[in-house]
């Protein structure tokens, strides 16, 4: 089992305790990867923005990458997953389009045929590795922690250019995975909803609020943390938790936000400073006492 | 086909408990729609419940709901497609609108807010004789926003118009997108630079697709606020943080293939906004603690000049 493996910038930049988690999991699995260490930036939408063509251009380039390894890329992050399968959708469904991409790439040797399919790591463990095979790798039982699931907003739109259609299940994979460890998910209604991270430095009021309000009802529905594939969400509700609840709710901040993989080395008996819990700004430690 | 529908009830006439789930059970035929059922339980089981439809045909956007906590229009969603036999369906009202009585909201905000962007042609000189001529190839790239049936869903699931409600939202900038293409109106500029606007304009839009997932109709109104914001960056409105923002990513990604995150949060404050750039210390103190500090000098793309070549063959292209 190999893969065109694709961390992205938030796990090389603001979050490592995500590469190192991600790192550990997948060795215990003996899962192979290669780094695509030319690929840029999706542009994470952002790029998109302003200059639409350049971030299909990265993207696709990546994409080529791939296909020239005959692997398929694996992704750590909601945000890298959505806008790199947007791309793909999109040119896999406007060959025009496609050539237009292929002829800015071509000089570098690169042609990008279609062939290449995209996967984030929890869709990995759920289709490809199989929760059975996953679940023989654990040691521990987490029993005692009950989970809130968080998507982000990438993960589950556009569902066409997701594979939605093909798959629906997969808007069920991360609760699968919080109980293939023996925790509980909780039935939590904003897990599909947005975490504020992309108006955080446009309008900090909102995204504050949103935060709040997510982390908040997630507390108030019982869960001990949240449990998210997507570094960007982890930043913002960890990161600004503390003042968006005293802002907002006038509480403070106390829902842990854990990187799935973190989850998962937990179950597996990895050791603590390769799960990097010790790098959040929201104390983790009753989550430790629980394991 | 048996069927099990909870319906979130509320009446304003009511002084105690005037909120409550009921639930309603029934034997349907499994073609039949929400509404089907809706219309059911209102004619054969519950005279009191409320609800708003007309066309049964997904064409005049009354019937707008949550079905299982996501905005419908209930005449286009089939309930074999959402639950099994004898499964339990949750049918709502539309979000981030007051609720009149069960499953009727009131809908003035949204045509307040379709009202704010001037939603009518505004030419500067009418033609000297005849009607207005717009080539079709224009008028295609208007289809998406024309398809519009003023349903409300988009209004109902956006995450930005639960924490503010001064944002102008979805359905009124996808219309006002409507005007700023159309080839016969003048007020392009005036139009972008109010759209523009720090409080409730296209850059308060978070990107979360809500919209776009839940529109009946593939207006895809998120889509269209990105194309008013390139449009808007074109005509030089620039005095934003969403603007510095997607400006500073795209000189970040340029430069070094990758997001350089310092450099995003310090230029996304405004490199001069001292109160911002204050207040991402403690934020920034805490991270460098706890040792999730971006680098200070980014990591970069291997090779990343093939990305800088890129971005000056596109440019040129233009």
């Amino acid at each position: 089992m190999k893969y065109a493996f694709y961390p992205g910038c938030v796990a090389r930049g603001g979050t490592p305790e995500l590469l190192s988690s991600s790192m550990a999991v997948l060795k215990e699995l003996d899962i192979e990867i290669e780094e695509l260490t030319k690929a840029g930036c999706t542009g994470a939408g952002v790029l998109q923005e302003k200059n639409p063509l350049l971030g299909d251009t990265i993207n696709v380039r990546t994409l080529a990458m791939a296909e020239e390894k005959n692997l398929n890329i694996m992704t750590l992050c909601s945000t890298c997953q959505g806008v790199l399968s947007q791309a793909n959708h999109k040119v896999k469904n406007d060959p025009e389009y496609l050539a237009k991409i292929n002829d800015l790439i071509k000089e570098e040797g690169y042609e990008y045929k279609g062939t290449t399919d995209v996967k984030h790591l929890l869709w990995i463990l759920v289709e490809d590795y199989g929760l059975d095979n996953l679940k023989s790798h654990f040691v521990k039982e987490l029993s005692d922690l009950k989970f809130a699931p968080f998507y982000g907003c990438y993960m589950v739109r556009p569902s066409e250019a997701l594979g939605f259609d093909e798959r629906p299940e997969r808007q069920n994979y991360l609760e699968q995975v919080i109980e293939s460890v023996g925790a509980t998910a909780i039935d939590f209604p904003g897990k599909f909803s947005c975490c504020g991270f992309p108006v955080l430095f446009i309008n900090q009021k909102n995204s504050l609020k949103m935060v709040s309000n997510q982390t908040g009802s997630a507390k108030d529905l019982g869960a001990d943390a949240m449990v998210t594939p997507c570094p960007l969400c982890h930043l913002n509700l960890d990161g600004y938790q503390g003042k968006a609840r005293s802002n907002n709710r006038g509480d403070k901040a106390d829902l842990p936000i854990i990187h799935m993989p973190q989850m998962i080395a937990l179950a597996m008996g990895i050791e603590t400073k390769d799960i990097g819990l010790g790098r959040h700004i929201v104390n983790t430690k009753e989550i430790l006492n629980k394991v | 086909m048996k069927v099990s529908i909870d319906v979130k009830r509320f009446d304003p006439e009511k002084l105690n408990e005037n909120n409550w789930v009921q639930n309603y059970k029934m034997d349907i035929h499994p073609s039949s729609t929400v509404l089907d059922a809706l219309i059911h339980i209102r004619e054969e089981i519950d005279g009191t419940l409320g609800l708003r439809c007309a066309c049964r045909a997904s064409i005049c956007g009354s019937c707008g709901m949550r079905v299982d906590g996501k905005a419908k229009l209930v005449c286009k969603t089939r309930i074999e497609e959402l639950v099994d036999e004898g499964e339990t369906l949750l049918v709502e009202p539309m979000g981030n609108q007051p609720v009149i009585k069960d499953l009727i909201v009131d809908i003035s905000a949204f045509f307040a807010k379709m009202t704010q962007v001037s939603p009518f042609l505004q030419p500067d000189e009418l033609p000297e004789q005849g009607e207005f001529i717009a080539s079709n190839e224009s008028m295609e790239k208007l289809l998406t926003e024309m398809n519009c049936i003023m349903c409300g869903l988009c209004v109902s699931d956006c995450t930005i118009l639960e924490v503010d409600n001064t944002f102008i939202g979805p359905a009124a900038l996808a219309k006002a997108s409507r005007f700023v293409y159309d080839p016969r109106d003048d007020q392009t500029e005036e139009r972008l630079n109010f759209l523009n606007d720090e409080q409730g304009g296209i850059w308060d839009c978070t990107r979360c697709m809500q919209c776009v997932e839940v529109c009946p109709k593939g207006v895809s109104p998120m889509d269209r606020i990105m194309d008013l914001r390139e449009t808007a960056i074109e005509i030089g409105a620039k005095k934003t943080h969403g603007y510095d923002h997607t400006n500073s990513f795209e000189k970040s990604v340029t430069a070094h293939g990758r997001l350089d995150e310092s450099r995003l949060a310090f230029e996304s404050a405004g490199i001069f906004n001292i109160p911002r750039l204050l207040d991402l210390i403690p934020v920034g103190l805490r991270a460098l603690i706890k040792g999730k500090l971006p680098p200070i000098f980014p990591h970069k793309a291997e090779d990343n000049k093939k990305i800088k070549e890129l971005a000056k063959k596109i440019k040129e292209m233009e």
